[in-house]
């Protein structure tokens, strides 16, 4: 992994927590709010994860097995919460 | 992007970087903690009202500001990996110095946050809110400073020369523990902070 990639990540993993803490702080003015808020905080939260595995850890040049694992991982815990959040829409 | 025909395609390593015995005990980590978010979730479910009205209380802008410290540290030690693997170990160490510098203000600012809320009398029998807050919080706490014990020993150990491209086993395992520490946190700070 070359040095000009991680500071990219570094860079798209700043912009993106931002954008988490855009949606909680004026999600609601813009209309970003209750179930679209939740999508949206869901897919940047995978997006942010997917690179710390995939470049941080380094596992994006490693046979898919043990990125499925952790992106499953990733995956698995997104679609939990997303249920638990519709159940509570109900 | 088109590939010469006889360009030699990169194969997928098999194992990924660092002892394969910390991948293990990483899958365990992500485990016990999928199951702590799942357990909240679903508590929020059942008590939509009073985990709405709760999350008020916390400082979003502090877990922000702790989301922005690890993801720097993990970054400065995906830096110092990569310097270390390149027959940099002065570079490498100064990396690792960063990010332990990152770590250790993320536990100035959760320490705090943790005052702020001892100080109101909050604590764990105060509502299920704050249960799961503190002890989720806190089990990562826990987990950080395991992390930086790690990261300081990684440290010394390469200020004295003892990782190299021939040598990176260390290095990239306890790297890769600290990104865990950092992907728990990214799934955490959405989860209780901000989702609602």
């Amino acid at each position: 992994m070359n040095t000009r990639h991680l500071n990219t990540v570094w860079v798209v993993l700043m912009l993106a927590t931002l954008g988490t803490l855009g949606i909680g702080e004026f999600g609601a003015r813009f209309g970003l709010a209750g179930p679209l808020a939740m999508a949206a905080l869901l897919v940047i939260c995978f997006v942010k994860g997917r690179l710390v595995v995939l470049d941080f850890m380094g596992l994006r040049g490693v046979k898919f097995f043990w990125r499925g694992l952790l992106l499953g991982w990733l995956l698995l815990v997104s679609a939990l919460i997303a249920i638990a959040y519709w159940i509570a829409l109900k | 992007m088109d590939i010469a025909p006889d360009t030699p395609r990169a194969t997928p390593a098999a194992a990924p970087p660092g002892d394969l015995a910390i991948w293990f005990f990483i899958l365990a980590e992500l485990l016990a903690f999928g199951v702590f978010f799942a357990a909240y979730a679903f508590g929020r479910a059942h008590n939509v009202a009073l985990f709405n009205e709760m999350q008020q209380t916390l400082d979003r802008e502090a877990g922000a500001l702790n989301t922005v410290l690890l993801i720097t540290a993990s970054w400065c030690v995906a830096r110092a990996v990569e310097a270390v693997g390149r027959s940099r170990p002065a570079t490498g160490a100064r990396w690792l110095l960063a990010g332990i510098a990152c770590g250790g203000g993320f536990l100035v600012v959760k320490g705090f946050e943790y005052a702020d809320k001892f100080s109101a009398g909050i604590n764990l029998s105060t509502n299920t809110f704050y249960m799961f807050y503190l002890s989720l919080t806190f089990f990562h706490f826990m987990h950080v400073i395991l992390g930086l014990v790690i990261l300081v020993a990684l440290w010394v150990k390469t200020r004295q020369g003892a990782y190299g491209p021939a040598d990176m086993n260390g290095i990239e395992s306890g790297a890769a523990y600290w990104h865990m520490v950092d992907l728990v946190w990214i799934v955490l700070f959405p989860l209780v902070y901000v989702m609602r």
